[in-house]
C-alpha cells in the first residue's frame, strides 16, 4: 500500500478563531464511512466481505495511527470509561471483582474468628 | 455493457425513488447511476464491469488506494447525491450482485432492517466534528522565564536550554491535557443537541490534512431542524476552549447510523 493515495485533496488550514461553516469531506472521512460502516450485505462476491475486514484494518491502522496517539496521550476514549463501554467493563469491573473478592474473603476470616472466640 | 460479464454495483437503499440524477453525478466506474424497486423499497445501483470490478480484480484493486480513493469518492458522491433528496441507507463499499434479481432479493429479504434504518435517520442528518489540539496564541508562563537565576548565578548555554526544554516540555504536557479535557467536553455537550453519536478514533495527521493532532473525530445524528443550534455549538465550544480547534462536516449520509450492530459477517 503505498501513502500517496491517502494525502487528501483538501487540506483545510487551521485557522485562528471559531469555524465559519461546514469543511469539505477529506478522504480519511469518507473512507472510514464507506469501509466499515452501514447495513452488511453479503453481496454475490462471497470473498469481498472479508477483503474488505482485512483492508479496513490494514486502513484503520494508517487512519488511526493509533501508536502515534498514543505517543501524546490521545487515547482517552479507549481508557474513559464514560466513552468506551470496553473500559466500562474491562479495568473498573475487574477492580470491582478484586475488591469483592478481598472483602468476601475478609468476611470469611472473621466469621471463622468470632467462631473460634465463641 | 458489451459482451464482458456485469455486475451491479449496489450504493444504499432509499425509500421513496430518488428521482433522476444529475448528468454529471458519476458513479463508480463513471457509470450513472439507476435504481431497482422491490418491497416497497428503491435500491441505488450502477453497472460495472468484471474487468475492474470482478472478484479477482476487486481484489488486486482495493489494494491500490488511488484507486480505492477514486471508488471510495464515487461512491460517497452518489450516495451524497441520494441524501440530497431524502434518507437513504448506505451500502459498504462494494457490495456487488451478479444481476438485478440479486439486488431485488436483497431488498425483500432485508427490508425489516431498511425500514427500521430508514426510519431513524429520517429528517435527520449526519454530522462530523473534529477537535484538533493547538497551541493558544499566548502559552502562559513560557516567554516570562528567566534563563538564569535571579542572583546572577552563571548558567551557561547548557542550562539555559535544559531549563527552556523543560518549560516547553511542561507547557507542551499542560496543552496536551488540557487539550483531551476539551475534547471530551465537547463530545458531551454537542451530544445534547444531536440523536445519537459515535467516536471513531483520530485520523493520522497526514491523512487529515493537518499538522496538529487529532483529539476528537466523532459523528453526529442531528434532527434538521436542531442543526443550526448545533453548529452554533461548535462554533461557541471553539471559542470556549482555546485548546482545541474544532472542525465541522458535513451533512453526511447517515454512514454512521444506519449500521446493524458491529458485527461484520453476513447473517
Amino acid at each position: 500500500m503505498t501513502h500517496a493515495g491517502l494525502v487528501p485533496a483538501e487540506s483545510p488550514s487551521l485557522s485562528p478563531g471559531p469555524i465559519s461553516g461546514p469543511k469539505p469531506a477529506n478522504l480519511g472521512d469518507i473512507l472510514e464511512r464507506v469501509l466499515d460502516k452501514g447495513i452488511v450485505i453479503a453481496g454475490d462476491i462471497r470473498v469481498n466481505l472479508l477483503d474488505i475486514e482485512l483492508l479496513t484494518i490494514k486502513l484503520r491502522l494508517v487512519i488511526a495511527s493509533l501508536d502515534t496517539a498514543s505517543q501524546v496521550g490521545i487515547n482517552w476514549w479507549k481508557a474513559d470509561p464514560w466513552l468506551s463501554a470496553d473500559a466500562a467493563n474491562g479495568s473498573d469491573q475487574r477492580a470491582l471483582e478484586e475488591e469483592n473478592r478481598q472483602l468476601r474473603s475478609r468476611v470469611k476470616a472473621l466469621e471463622a474468628r468470632s467462631r473460634d472466640d465463641g | 455493457m458489451t459482451a464482458n460479464r456485469g455486475w451491479v454495483w449496489m450504493y444504499g437503499v432509499t425509500g421513496e425513488p430518488p428521482g433522476a440524477f444529475a448528468d454529471s453525478v458519476a458513479g463508480v466506474g463513471g457509470v450513472p447511476p439507476r435504481t431497482i424497486t422491490a418491497a416497497g423499497l428503491t435500491a441505488v445501483v450502477g453497472d460495472v464491469g468484471d474487468r475492474e470490478y470482478g472478484e479477482a480484480a476487486l481484489r488486486r484493486n482495493l489494494e491500490d488506494l488511488d484507486w480505492l480513493a477514486r471508488t471510495a469518492r464515487a461512491h460517497h458522491a452518489i450516495l451524497e447525491a441520494a441524501a440530497e433528496r431524502g434518507p437513504v441507507v448506505p451500502m459498504r463499499l462494494a457490495t456487488l450482485f451478479t444481476s438485478d434479481a440479486g439486488v431485488t432479493g436483497t431488498l425483500r429479504d432485508r427490508a425489516d432492517d431498511f425500514r427500521k434504518a430508514l426510519s431513524l435517520i429520517g429528517a435527520r442528518s449526519e454530522w462530523g466534528v473534529k477537535a484538533y489540539a493547538v497551541k493558544p496564541a499566548d502559552p502562559a508562563g513560557a516567554p516570562g522565564r528567566p534563563a538564569a537565576g535571579p542572583d546572577g548565578q552563571a548558567t551557561g548555554p547548557g542550562a539555559a536550554y535544559l531549563q527552556r526544554r523543560r518549560a516547553q516540555l511542561t507547557a507542551s504536557k499542560d496543552a496536551s491535557s488540557e487539550a483531551m479535557a476539551s475534547a471530551r467536553t465537547v463530545y458531551a455537550e454537542l451530544s445534547r443537541f444531536a440523536v445519537s453519536s459515535r467516536l471513531y478514533p483520530p485520523q493520522a495527521p497526514d491523512l487529515a490534512g493537518q499538522q496538529a493532532p487529532m483529539v476528537l473525530n466523532a459523528a453526529y445524528l442531528v434532527a434538521d431542524e436542531r442543526v443550526g443550534e448545533f453548529a452554533a455549538a461548535v462554533d461557541d465550544l471553539t471559542v470556549r476552549h482555546r485548546f482545541v480547534q474544532l472542525t465541522l462536516t458535513g451533512p453526511w449520509p447517515a454512514y454512521s447510523f444506519t449500521g446493524d450492530g458491529d458485527g461484520p459477517g453476513p447473517r
